[in-house]
């Protein structure tokens, strides 16, 4: 009887279901590719309109994007340190800008107003492959950051304080994708589910304490992508003595 | 329903992973390189420009400040040597007119003695002769009485 009603109501919030793009033999999630393009072009405009006329008196705009590059910089910065922090900081910035929009885009823009044939519109964030192709990206890039720095000499990481860590060390390259991605997708999927299922039972006022509670966690979890990927990034451009 | 497609279902499902995820992995790459070129350059190249500036700004008022304190140190030496320069004349000037007080004091004072001296001198002269003349006119007189005196005799 329980249950019934979960499935019945989690089946009215669609979960799981994806508006399919076929194109040849490869299949799209194109609902994930719609927001996030509507986010990213948003905030591309955003960007443009900022940068389109600078000033060394900032204002308006510019001065908004002056402290996010500042906030970046510090981000990066305090994570992967002075010497190489510059290489890496629009990387970690596009994964936080990234991020932060999906998960504020997902929350505060109201897409249940746009019917698709199947599935619906969200947070691309709260799709398991976008958060996969993030963390394995960050994979990617600490792999690179270490070899590009250090040479071979990189792989002494494995071994550093004993070798008895090295099963330890090479564990962490699994963990560390796989807990990235997890730990934003839970996070955006649990608080659109949530509020989807508030909204649901009781559609008058309680979500929205809910709603403001998921905006702060999306910010949260931007902010702690982007530090545990420069946090990687720094590690393995470390210099052990 | 749920149940079904929850896990691992062939369509569908939480845990669909197809080629969303390389595709969405090529668009951040992309979004890197664009954000790269659009903000995080432009917007470094200003704020490192002004933090240029401001260091700048900020080292020329230090080396200003601290000329400004040399100079109003070697101001202050200067005011305090002139000051005691000052303090050297005027007690100079004090030494010397207190000379020329004490001499003209005592040149005054030697003038007036002498002048008394002369004074007493000349004093003395005229009461010495007076009382010379007093004393002839005496001895004439007491001659005339003492004539007299024969004379009636």
């Amino acid at each position: 009887m329980f249950f019934n009603f979960i499935s019945t109501n989690f089946a009215a919030l669609e979960v799981g279901q994806h508006l399919y793009w076929q194109i040849g033999n490869i299949r799209l999630h194109g609902q994930v590719f719609l927001t996030s393009w509507i986010l990213l072009g948003a905030l591309l405009v955003f960007i443009s309109l900022g940068t389109k006329k600078m000033e060394n008196d900032p204002k308006g705009l510019q001065n908004l994007l002056e402290f996010l590059w500042d906030y970046i910089r510090d981000l990066s910065r305090t994570q992967i340190g002075e010497k190489v922090y510059r290489d890496w900081m629009p990387f970690i910035g596009t994964l936080f800008l990234f991020v932060f929009v999906s998960n504020w885009g997902g929350a505060l823009i109201p897409w249940k107003l746009i019917k698709l044939p199947s599935g619906e519109l969200g947070a691309p964030t709260a799709d398991i492959n976008t958060t996969i192709a993030l963390a394995l990206l960050v994979s990617l890039s600490y792999f690179y950051a270490g070899l590009s720095n250090k040479g071979w000499r990189y792989f002494e990481y494995y071994v550093h304080p004993t070798p008895i860590m090295l099963p330890f060390k090479i564990l962490e390259d699994f963990t560390k994708p796989l807990s990235l991605s997890f730990r934003l997708f839970g996070n955006i999927l649990a608080d659109e589910l949530v509020v989807g299922v508030l909204v649901f039972l009781v559609p008058l006022v309680l979500p929205i304490p809910v709603m403001f509670l998921g905006l702060f966690t999306s910010a949260i979890q931007a902010l702690i992508f982007a530090t545990l990927a420069a946090y990687y990034i720094g590690e393995a451009v470390e210099e052990h003595h | 329903m749920l149940a079904f497609n929850f896990f691992g279902a062939t369509e569908g499902g939480l845990f669909d992973i197809n080629a969303t995820l390389p595709l969405m992995a090529i668009q951040v790459v992309t979004l890197t390189y664009i954000l790269n070129s659009l903000f995080f350059k432009p917007v470094g190249n200003v704020v490192e420009k002004r933090e240029k500036f401001v260091s700048k700004n900020i080292m020329e008022a230090k080396n200003k400040l601290s000329e400004v304190e040399k100079l109003e140190a070697d101001l202050l030496t200067q005011l305090q040597s002139a000051r005691s320069e000052a303090q050297k004349i005027v007690s100079e000037a004090e030494t010397e007119s207190d000379k020329l007080y004490k001499e003209a004091l005592e040149l005054a004072n030697n003038e007036a003695n002498a002048s008394k001296e002369k004074a007493r001198l000349e004093i003395e002269n005229q009461t010495s002769s007076a009382r010379d003349q007093l004393l002839k006119q005496a001895e004439d007189l007491s001659e005339l009485i003492v004539n007299r005196l024969i004379l009636e005799k």
